[in-house]
């Protein structure tokens, strides 16, 4: 098959292959180094100390007797570093230490530097600090009031109240369709928070050198982002800052935000001149959280009797923790991106952030729509139940088609809904099984719809989301220079397999160099599922540019016109004569005489889009990935344990560049969803995270995860590069409603809330039992 | 106050010594004494198996180990599972790499030794008995699928348990 992006005469030899990760072999054999794999001469070890209370103002805090003890080197305070911070410009409410008040259990009230961490810890148990207890803020609810000032988690917050943000939009006419309308339901969902729990705790290198510069080396999935806070908190101009990406064991959204101890680690090192590490335990993991948020989703929804959706009524209560983090647009997505895959014409959203004296919440795979899309498919799933539909047939009914904008004026170009729905169906033999399996076993469908990158960039400037450089010099080998973060996602074979498309080279000739702000140029980093889009399209220009010098080298040296020639194989080829060849090397020598070793650039922006309302851009991405999952299950009917057994996972990414990555993401987002819709639980007791641990806060284990079929729709994105779009979150969102679809088909029995748990499922259970027992004695 | 102590331990076939305290711990010794930092610390409490090694041949989670416990004892680490001919990879890495085991590779170190163990022990296992092998082992990448093929694989390339120390 051939595809409008195919490169003219030259066979497609790497993308559309399963090629292994850049990097696999380095992580098979233990050789990845990771941020707490760097040794560096004289390394102190920082520890954070940490607070004891939910909210309290900070009196005083003593750090003489610390300061004194054998061994530190340094002792920070808040007040030393109060320049305020965060991911986005608009929610500038962090420090790197508290300043005048703690905010959570957990919250980072001083720091030291020690020679190892038996001092550090010693030390900080003699830094004394006096607190004066506020009353804290645990309940979203308790957050909607107005309170005095002293009370308000931070001074900016709407009227009084400790609500971080408040939006609201309306299109079309909701009232009336819902008057209309032969169905309609709204129903309450509540979501408990859940983590990113990713393998490799953070960790943060910090050395402040002789040359008076900061070189800081940490697990994070935006270094620019990074880059930026660090020079607005140690009021040092960028350029004398590097940020290096070591590998990243796992970000998942919780390392996309620049973090109070990466500011920490670079403060203590500028004040001892000596290399700092902070490594995180497991349970200041947790404290630092920035994962799902906790939220309370009111739901309406209502259809026509063509069986056609006619409008959407959200409102939706999130909790955000103690600080802003990506929560501005969190709160937009849990609305807006409810506008997809299905055709809405009248929608309504309320959506509420609230600052709580707990953990902050951020970006978590399947940032802000993951709850949304629970309610919605579950109540699609009860409106298919009670029209007589077949869920899996009503959703094509509603399926958005290509080519189209949606009410709230997404540009919805590719769209693979339809062949999504029609491929689980098939894959899964729904047909056959749907509502023909015994009492206990289900199977539900579910779909989806996710950005491709954010459109707008979190910093409203002109410069392009992602650039990339290339470097050749006589050795023959592609240097590809870029900041896109590689966090595990597979970003720097995407990467390489781009350029070395385009060059006609094998892969081999490429080196990825992504982790170094001295050498790469900006990339805004690993969030919003933006990199292989963003960076893609850079790269694939990049190489184009770097192309178009080899082929004019070719023609140089062979007298022929420049227009014959392609690379291939490693040559450049005279395709009207192919007996006329450059060998690769050859051309690289010759376009190198005028100025030495090549380099090329290429780059990305979104094109301009959306809407002129208010919030318009919350959501608005260059294109968007479509998802239909389809989960089958089994209950166990003495315990209530559901067993999911498998999951068809049909997911439009565009192109498959290398499907062997693209898999591997699908796979991945399946387990996270499936975590969170049966097990994965952020507890508190009180202010108290309860389950700080990988053992109490319950991820699936390999005997717990079901079989996992991905099925990849091809859509061949024109914008996107070779056709590709997102694959990296899209594909989480699905598999929590159609577990939960499947459970009904299984028992009967709806969920609201989550995670289903055995002891959920056998209570409903229980119920049921009592309710037939009482009708079968009335029936007597 | 200390009792530090030279331990003579076996590492990967060879004798190392280092010097540590009564309470020290396996993973500590080896990535900080010894300088092994293919083995990753994950949890500090035995719930995620990132820095599993084998000891006398069993996978042990080696954050709850003590190092004084490992005299006399081999221990492996994912450094050692590399075949002595340079620049060939251990079957199961081979299938790592091949079968994208690994995303992030954070957990690959502590998964491909645990697979070592059950190669060793069972050199065909079912799928079953790979997920219950590698259940004390986190990943949070790749919904395990792609793990198990990679235990699968290198176990039909029948050469899993040949190679290592």
């Amino acid at each position: 098959m051939t595809h409008p992006h195919d490169i003219p005469n030259q066979p497609r030899r790497l993308l559309g292959k399963r090629i292994p990760l850049v990097d696999a072999k380095r992580k098979a054999t233990g050789q990845a180094v990771y941020t707490d794999d760097i040794r560096l001469p004289g390394t102190l070890v920082g520890k954070i100390l940490r607070s004891p209370h939910p909210h309290a103002k900070i009196l005083s805090i003593d750090t003489g007797k610390a300061e004194a003890l054998p061994g530190v080197h340094a002792v920070l305070t808040g007040r030393e570093a109060p320049a305020r911070f965060g991911v986005l410009p608009v929610s500038q409410d962090e420090t790197a230490l508290a300043v005048d008040k703690v905010r959570f259990i957990g919250d980072n009230v001083a720091a030291v530097a020690a020679e190892d961490e038996a001092t550090a810890l010693e030390a900080l148990g003699l830094i004394e600090v006096e607190y004066e207890p506020l009353r804290a803020f645990l309940d979203m609810e308790q957050s909607l009031e107005p309170v005095p000032e002293e009370l308000r988690l931070h001074t900016k917050t709407v009227g009084g109240t400790n609500i971080h943000k408040e939006v609201s939009q309306e299109f079309g006419e909701v009232d009336r369709a819902f008057e209309e309308a032969a169905w309609k339901k709204t129903r309450d969902f509540r979501f408990i928070g859940v983590t990113h729990a990713f393998t490799e705790p953070m960790c943060t290198l910090a050395w402040f050198d002789a040359d008076d510069r900061l070189t800081i080396w940490s697990a994070t999935q935006v270094p620019h982002y990074l880059h930026r806070a660090l020079s607005k908190v140690l009021e040092m101009p960028m350029h004398r800052i590097r940020v290096v990406r070591p590998c990243v064991g796992g970000g998942f959204g919780g390392k996309s935000d620049p973090f109070p101890h990466e500011m920490v680690a670079a403060l203590l090192s500028r004040k001892c001149r000596r290399p700092v590490k902070i490594l995180f335990d497991r349970e200041e993991v947790f404290y630092s959280n920035h994962g799902r948020h906790p939220s309370k989703i009111r739901f309406g929804l209502a259809v026509g009797k063509d069986g056609t959706i006619r409008a959407l009524d959200i409102d939706a209560l999130i909790d955000g923790g103690a600080w802003g983090s990506f929560g501005v647009v969190t709160t937009y997505y849990n609305g807006v991106l409810a506008n997809g895959p299905y055709r809405v014409d009248n929608f309504r959203y309320h959506g509420r952030r609230v600052y709580t004296n707990k953990p902050p919440c951020g970006a978590m795979r399947g940032h802000g729509a993951v709850n949304t899309r629970f309610a919605y498919e579950v109540l699609l799933d009860e409106a298919a139940h009670d029209l007589g539909l077949d869920p899996a047939e009503f959703r094509l009914r509603n399926a958005l088609p290509p080519n189209t904008k949606t009410v709230n004026e997404f540009r919805i170009t590719t769209s693979g809904i339809r062949e999504c729905i029609e491929r689980a169906v098939e894959a899964s033999e729904w047909k056959r099984k749907k509502g023909n399996l015994p009492f206990g076993e289900g199977i539900g469908i579910a779909g989806g719809f996710y950005i491709s990158g954010s459109a707008l960039p979190i910093h409203w400037d002109d410069i392009p989301q992602s650039t990339v450089h290339l470097k050749v010099d006589l050795d023959g080998g592609v240097t590809i220079h870029s900041m896109a973060a590689e966090i595990g996602q597979g970003s720097d074979t995407m990467l390489a397999q781009i350029v070395a498309e385009v060059l006609g080279l094998d892969i081999g000739f490429c080196r990825v160099r992504t982790h170094d702000t001295d050498t790469a140029p900006i990339d805004l980093g690993s969030y919003s599922s933006r990199v292989t889009f963003m960076a893609g399209n850079a790269a694939r220009q990049a190489a184009e540019n770097l192309r178009a010098r080899l082929l004019r080298a070719a023609a140089d040296l062979t007298g022929y016109p420049v227009e014959v020639f392609v690379l291939r194989e490693g040559e450049a080829v005279n395709v009207t004569r192919p007996e006329i060849r450059v060998p690769y090397l050859e051309a690289v020598r010759r376009a190198m005489k005028e100025c030495g070793a090549l380099q090329a650039t290429g780059s990305y922006r979104s094109p301009p889009m959306g809407g002129k309302f208010k919030g318009a851009a919350a959501g608005l991405s260059p294109t968007y990935s479509f998802q239909a999952f389809v989960a089958q299950l089994k209950v166990d009917l003495e315990t209530g344990k559901p067993r999911v057994l498998d999951v068809w996972a049909a997911h439009d990414c565009g192109r498959a560049l290398n499907p062997l990555a693209v898999e591997g993401q699908i796979e991945g987002s399946v387990h996270m969803g499936l975590g969170q819709v049966l097990s994965e639980a952020f507890l508190y007791n009180g202010g108290n995270v309860l389950n700080p641990n990988l053992c109490d806060y319950r991820t699936l284990s390999p005997t717990e995860t079901p079989r996992i079929h991905p099925i990849l729709v091809e859509t061949n994105d024109p914008e996107g590069p070779f056709g590709a779009k997102e694959c990296g979150e899209g594909p989480l969102l699905p598999v929590l409603p159609a577990v939960a679809n499947a459970l009904y088909d299984a028992i009967g029995v709806r969920f609201y809330e989550l995670p289903i748990t055995a002891d959920r499922v056998f209570r409903a259970l229980e119920r049921q039992r009592k309710r037939r027992a009482v009708k079968d004695l009335a029936a007597r | 106050m200390t009792r530090t102590r030279i331990l003579r331990l076996k590492i990967n076939g060879h004798e190392r010594e280092v010097a540590a305290e009564p309470n020290a711990i396996l993973l500590d010794v080896l990535r900080e004494g010894l300088g092994l930092t293919g083995t990753k610390r994950g949890c500090d409490m035995g719930t995620c198996g990132c820095c599993n090694v084998l000891l006398d041949g069993r996978p042990v989670n080696s954050c709850l180990v003590l190092a004084w416990d490992c005299e006399d004892r081999e221990i492996t680490t994912i450094e050692g599972l590399l075949p002595e001919d340079p620049g060939a990879l251990h079957p199961l890495q081979e299938a790592w790499a091949e079968t994208g085991g690994s995303q992030c590779g954070f957990c690959s170190p502590g998964f491909i030794v645990t697979a070592e163990a059950l190669l060793r022990e069972d050199p065909e296992p079912t799928e079953t008995r790979v997920r219950e092998a590698l259940s004390g082992n986190l990943c949070r990448c790749t919904g395990y699928k792609k793990i198990v093929e990679a235990v699968l694989k290198a176990a039909r390339s029948g050469r899993g348990v040949e190679v290592g120390s």
